[in-house]
C-alpha cells in the first residue's frame, strides 16, 4: 500500500517554501479547474435543450418520452428547434420515486439496524456483522443489479404477477417482473449498508459519559439510546441520508437493469399493478442513450439530464450542510 | 447516633436466622471498629457551623464487598447515609471510593465482571429489589467529568423530568420545574433567561452545575457526587462547594473527593478508604482532628496519597 | 455512628440463596412504545444479518459453481450462446489496468491538494473553493462524470488519447479517458483521508520540525507524509474499491468492447489508447439487460469482482489495525 504514498522529490535542489506553495497550489487549482470545467461543459452542452424547450418546460409531462428521444436520432446535423422538444417528466418521476422511497425505507431500517449492531447484538455477531455491512456498502452496484435481474425479477414475474394482471395492461406496458418494486427493493438494499456504516461509526463515537449520565438519571436502556445517543448522532444520520440520496439519484446502470427501463410513470392509484410497472430514472436514460450521443439533439438532452443531476447533488450537499447547522450551534461536530 | 442492631431483624433480607452457607471470613481490626464519641459542638471559628441537623437515615451499607473478577475493590464496608448530611469518601486513588459510590445507584452493574456481596438499603429496602430506573431516580449522580447532553440547557434538565414521567410533558408544563432546578443549582441567574443555549457552550463549572441541576430536578433523596470539582478551576469549585452546603438541607449527599481541604469544608461525616477497606468512618472533626487509625493520621497529614 | 454488627453472620462469598434476583432494566417493564422500538431494532438487525448472509452466500455459491480457471484465462467472445461466450480474461485485465491508471492519477493529485490545503491553504478563499469543489465531485453521480469525460475527450486536441474515426470524429473512449475520469471518483476519498491524517498530526510535531530549521515543504516530505502514509493508503484502497465497482464510466468511456482492443502505434501507448471492458461492464453486458445474456458468466465475473472488493476491504482493515497498533 505504501507504494502509493507519493514522495515529493524535488528535481534540482530543495524547494523553498514559496516555490512549494506555488507548485502545490497550482495542482490544487488544477483540480478545481477540472471541477469548474465539468460544470461549464455540462451546462454548455445542455444549453440547446434548455433553449429550444423554453427553460425548464422540458421537465413537464406530455406524450411518450421514449418516442420523443428516439425521434431525435433521425434528425440531421443541425436539427430544427422542434427536434429538441421533450417532456421528461416520467424520467424525473422515476428518479424521485425510486430515490425517495428507497432512502425513506432505508433510513428507518438503517437507524434501527445500527442501534441493534451497537447496542444489542451479541459480541460475536457484531464482529461478523460490521465487516459484512462494510462489504455490502462497497459491493459494486452492478452486482446488486445482477441479483435484481436474475433472482428477484424472475421471482416477481413468476409468482407475484398474475396472468390476469399482466393481461389487464398488456396494451400499455409489459409486466415481466422488472419494475417499481424490484427497482426500489434493490436500490434500498444497495444504499442501506452505506447509511448503516456511517450511523454505526457515529453511535460508537458517542462519549460513554452521555449514556452513563442518562442511565444515572433513571432512563431505561431505550430512553438512553434514543434520547441521547441517537439524538447526538443526528448529524451523522442526516449526513448518511444525504450521501445515500446522492448515490440513489445517480445510480445509472443498476436502475437500468432492474427498472424495466421505460419512460413510463406508473400511477399509485393503479393499486398493486403499480408495483410491477416499469419506470426509468434520469441516470439510467443517460446510459441508454449514450450510444446515440452523436445526434445533436440527443446529446443535448443527455447533457440536460446530467445538468439536472449535477444541480441536484449540489443542492443535496448544500442541504446537508444547512441541516447540520443547528446541530453545529448545539456544539456537535461531525 | 443510631445503632444498626435496631434495624436488623426488621428487614427480611437482613434476617439471617437461617444459617448462611458462607464461611465466616469476617476479620475485625481494632481501627475498623470506631468507638462512639459524642459529637462536640465545633469551636474552631474557621469551620462553618453546620446548621443542617442530621435527618433520618436514608441509606445503609452493610458488609458490602465488591469484586471485579476475583479482586475485591471494596471490602466489607458498612456505613450509613443520612438526610441533611454530607458524607465525604476520601482516600488515595484506586481504593474503591468510586466503586462504592457507583454501587449505591447500581452503576457497577454495568461492568459485567463486578459481583456484589452484602446489603445496600435505601429506606430499609434492598436496592437490588427496587427497579434500577426507579432507584436511579431516587439516587441521583453527578460525575467527575461534566457530561451535559448535546442539547439546549432547557432540554438537559427537561430530559431528567421527561424520562421520569409516563407521559411526555410539554415544555410549558415543566418550565417551572426546570427553572427551579437551575435556580437551586445556582445557575439560573447567570444564564439571564436564555435557556435555549447549547449546554456544551457553557464553561466547565457551569456545565457541572447544569449536571447538578439535572440531577436534582426531580427531587431525589440522595445525591452522589464523584469528584465533582476535579475537572474545575478553584473558583468554580468554591461555587459548587457552596452549592453542596445548600443542597444538604434537602437531601443526603455522598461525595468522593481527593481534596482533603474540600472534604473538611463540605462534609459532616468522613469515610476514609484505603485499598478497599473502610479504615475510618466518623464525624469530620473527629477524622481530621483526632483520627483513631495510624493510616488515617498519615493520610490526613499528607504522608501519602 | 455505626458500629459493625457483630451478631450477624457476614455476607458469604456467594449471594445467599435467600436473596431474590435483582430487578434489572428489563424491556418487560418499559412502556409499549419503547418495547415496540426495541423489537424493531432487533427485527431490523436480524433482517440485516439475513439479507447480508443471503447476498454474500448466494453470490459465493453461484460464483464457485460457475467459476473455473479456464474462464479466468480465456478471452471473451461475442456470442449469443453462453457456451461460446468465452472467458473473462480481458475484463479482469481491464479492471486491473483501469484501477492502476485511475489511482495512479488520483493519488498524487489528492495528496498534493490535501497537503496544500492543510499546510499552506492561502489565499483562504481559494482553499475553501478547492475544498468545496472536491466535495461537489464526491457527491456527483458517476454517470455525470462519465458524460463530462466524453465531452472532454471528444475534443480534437485530445484526439491522440483515443481512436479517431475515418471521418475525423474523435471517438473519445479509451483506457486513458476512462482512467482519467475514474481518478475523479477516487480523488475525494484520497483527498479526504489525507486531509484527516494531516489534521490529526499535532501542531507540536510540525513545530518541532520547524524549530530544527526545516522548511515547511521539508517538514511535509520528511515528517508529515511518512506519518499520514496509512491514511493515504486507506484512501487509495477505498478509491480503488470505487473504481473497481464503477460501471457507468466504463460503459460510457471505455467503449465497453468485450476484448481489449489496442490501437496501432507504440505497443504500450496503443493499449492505453484502446478500448476494452472491465468486470463491471462485463457483468452488465452478460446479464439479460445487456447484449450477451450469459448469466453463468455474469455470476462468475461478479464473484471475481466481489473477491476484489473483499480484498480491498481487508486491506483497509489491515491498514487501520496496523496503524492503531503502532499508535498504542
Amino acid at each position: 500500500m505504501s507504494s502509493f504514498a507519493v514522495r515529493l522529490r524535488p528535481a534540482g535542489g530543495p524547494w523553498t517554501d514559496r516555490q512549494a506553495a506555488w507548485r502545490l497550489g497550482a495542482v490544487a487549482c488544477l483540480v478545481l479547474l477540472i471541477i469548474v470545467l465539468m460544470v461549464v461543459f455540462v451546462a454548455v452542452r445542455a444549453w440547446p435543450t434548455l433553449q429550444h424547450n423554453g427553460g425548464l418546460a422540458w421537465l413537464g409531462h406530455g406524450g411518450d418520452v421514449d418516442r420523443q428521444v428516439n425521434g431525435m436520432i433521425t434528425t440531421s446535423r443541425t436539427p430544427p428547434a422542434t427536434a429538441y422538444h421533450l417532456k421528461a417528466w416520467p424520467l424525473v418521476y422515476g428518479t424521485l420515486l425510486t430515490t425517495l422511497v428507497a432512502v425513506a425505507v432505508g433510513l428507518v431500517f438503517a437507524v434501527f439496524s445500527a442501534i441493534f449492531i451497537v447496542e444489542f447484538a451479541p459480541r460475536r455477531l457484531r464482529t461478523v456483522v460490521v465487516p459484512a455491512v462494510r462489504l455490502l456498502a462497497a459491493v459494486p452496484s452492478v452486482i446488486y443489479g445482477l441479483i435484481g435481474i436474475l433472482v428477484l425479477a424472475p421471482f416477481v414475474g413468476r409468482h407475484l404477477i398474475t396472468p390476469e394482471r399482466r393481461a389487464s395492461v398488456q396494451f400499455i406496458v409489459q409486466l415481466d417482473g422488472t419494475g417499481v418494486l424490484v427497482a426500489v427493493v434493490i436500490l434500498t438494499v444497495m444504499i442501506t449498508p452505506i447509511m448503516i456504516a456511517i450511523i454505526v461509526d457515529a453511535l460508537i463515537a458517542i462519549p460513554s459519559g452521555w449514556r452513563e449520565g442518562a442511565s444515572a438519571l433513571g432512563a431505561n436502556r431505550w430512553e438512553a439510546i434514543w434520547g441521547v445517543s441517537v439524538r447526538a448522532a443526528r448529524p451523522a444520520i442526516v449526513a448518511a441520508a444525504v450521501l445515500a440520496t446522492a448515490r440513489a439519484l445517480g445510480e445509472a446502470v443498476m436502475i437500468s437493469m432492474v427498472s424495466g427501463s421505460r419512460g413510463f410513470s406508473p400511477k399509485p392509484q393503479d393499486g398493486v399493478t403499480f408495483l410491477f410497472e416499469p419506470i426509468r430514472s434520469l441516470a439510467a436514460s443517460m446510459v441508454e442513450n449514450v450510444d446515440a450521443i452523436n445526434a445533436p439533439a440527443i446529446r443535448s438532452t443527455v447533457y440536460a439530464f446530467a445538468l439536472l443531476l449535477l444541480l441536484s447533488s449540489l443542492v443535496l450537499s448544500i442541504g446537508g450542510y444547512v441541516a447540520k447547522l443547528p446541530m453545529r450551534r448545539q456544539g456537535i461536530r461531525i | 447516633m443510631e445503632d444498626t442492631r435496631d434495624l436488623g431483624p426488621a428487614d427480611p433480607f437482613l434476617d439471617r436466622s437461617v444459617p448462611s452457607l458462607a464461611p465466616p471470613v469476617r476479620r475485625l481490626r481494632p481501627d475498623r471498629r470506631p468507638v462512639p464519641v459524642p459529637v462536640k459542638p465545633e469551636d474552631d471559628p474557621l469551620i462553618p457551623v453546620r446548621d443542617a441537623a442530621a435527618g433520618p437515615e436514608r441509606m445503609r451499607v452493610e458488609n458490602l464487598t465488591i469484586r471485579y473478577g476475583g479482586e475485591a475493590a471494596v471490602k466489607d464496608v458498612s456505613l450509613s447515609i443520612h438526610q441533611g448530611q454530607v458524607l465525604a469518601l476520601i482516600g488515595p486513588s484506586g481504593c474503591g471510593k468510586t466503586t462504592l459510590l457507583r454501587t449505591l445507584n447500581r452503576l457497577t452493574e454495568t461492568t459485567t465482571s463486578a459481583t456484589r456481596e452484602g446489603d445496600v438499603l435505601l429506606d430499609g429496602e434492598e436496592i437490588e429489589q427496587i427497579s434500577v430506573t426507579a432507584l436511579r431516580r431516587r439516587i441521583a449522580m453527578v460525575f467527575q467529568q461534566p457530561n451535559p447532553f448535546p442539547m439546549s440547557i432547557f432540554d438537559n434538565v427537561a430530559y431528567a423530568i421527561r424520562v421520569q414521567n409516563a407521559k411526555r410533558p410539554g415544555r410549558r408544563e415543566i418550565e417551572h420545574q426546570v427553572v427551579d432546578a437551575l435556580r437551586r443549582a445556582g445557575l439560573h441567574d447567570e444564564l439571564a433567561g436564555d435557556l435555549d443555549r447549547p449546554a456544551l457552550r457553557l464553561s466547565g463549572g457551569q456545565q457541572q452545575r447544569l449536571c447538578i441541576a439535572r440531577a436534582i430536578a426531580t427531587k431525589p433523596e440522595v445525591l452522589l457526587m464523584d469528584e465533582p470539582c476535579s475537572a474545575l478551576d478553584p473558583k468554580s469549585s468554591a461555587i459548587i462547594e457552596d452549592l453542596i452546603a445548600e443542597l444538604r438541607r434537602e437531601l443526603a449527599v455522598v461525595i468522593v473527593t481527593h481534596n482533603l481541604a474540600q472534604a473538611h469544608r463540605v462534609a459532616d461525616k468522613v469515610a476514609f478508604m484505603y485499598l478497599g477497606d473502610l479504615v475510618e468512618y466518623g464525624d469530620v472533626d473527629q477524622v481530621f482532628g483526632a483520627p483513631r487509625a495510624q493510616r488515617t493520621r498519615d493520610y490526613v497529614e499528607g504522608a501519602f496519597g | 455512628m455505626v458500629t459493625p454488627v457483630l451478631d450477624r453472620p457476614p455476607a458469604g462469598a456467594a449471594p445467599s440463596p435467600l436473596r431474590p434476583k435483582p430487578k434489572r432494566d428489563s424491556p418487560r417493564d418499559w412502556r409499549w412504545s419503547h418495547r415496540l422500538a426495541f423489537a424493531a431494532a432487533w427485527g431490523c438487525g436480524l433482517a440485516l444479518c439475513a439479507v447480508a448472509a443471503a447476498i454474500v452466500g448466494y453470490m459465493g455459491y453461484r460464483g464457485l459453481q460457475y467459476l473455473d480457471l479456464g474462464l479466468l484465462t480465456s478471452r471473451p467472445e461475442a456470442s449469443l450462446k453462453q457456451d461460446e461466450a468465452g472467458g473473462i480474461l480481458d475484463p479482469v485485465l481491464g479492471t486491473l489496468l483501469l484501477t492502476v491508471l485511475g489511482i495512479g492519477i488520483a493519488t498524487p493529485l489528492g495528496v498534493v491538494s490535501a497537503v496544500w490545503l492543510v499546510e499552506y491553504g492561502k489565499p483562504r478563499a481559494l482553499a475553501r473553493a478547492v475544498e468545496s469543489g472536491i466535495e461537489v465531485v464526491a457527491g456527483t453521480p458517476d454517470i455525470v462524470i462519465a458524460i463530462f469525460g466524453l465531452a472532454i475527450f471528444q475534443q480534437s486536441i485530445f484526439a491522440p488519447l483515443s481512436f479517431t474515426a475515418s471521418g475525423g470524429g474523435v471517438f473519445g473512449r479509451s483506457f486513458l479517458a476512462a482512467g482519467t475520469m475514474m481518478s475523479l471518483i477516487a480523488l475525494p476519498l484520497i483527498f479526504g483521508a489525507t486531509r484527516e491524517g494531516l489534521l490529526a498530526v499535532g501542531a507540536l510535531t510540525r513545530e518541532a520540525s520547524w524549530a530544527l530549521g526545516k522548511t515547511r515543504i521539508c517538514t511535509v516530505r520528511e515528517v508529515l507524509l511518512p506519518q499520514v502514509r496509512p491514511n493515504i493508503a486507506t484512501g487509495a484502497a477505498l478509491g480503488m474499491g470505487r473504481i473497481v465497482g464503477d460501471t457507468a464510466i466504463v460503459v460510457v468511456l471505455l467503449g465497453a468492447t468485450l476484448q481489449i482492443e489496442p490501437q496501432d502505434g507504440i505497443p504500450g501507448i496503443g493499449l492505453l489508447r484502446g478500448t476494452g471492458s472491465t468486470l463491471t461492464s462485463y457483468v452488465y453486458g452478460a446479464s439479460p439487460a445487456g447484449e450477451g445474456n450469459a448469466p453463468q458468466k455474469a455470476y462468475a465475473a461478479a464473484f471475481v469482482l466481489l473477491l476484489i472488493v473483499l480484498l480491498l476491504n481487508a486491506a483497509v482493515d489491515a491498514i487501520a489495525r496496523r496503524s492503531s497498533r503502532k499508535a498504542s
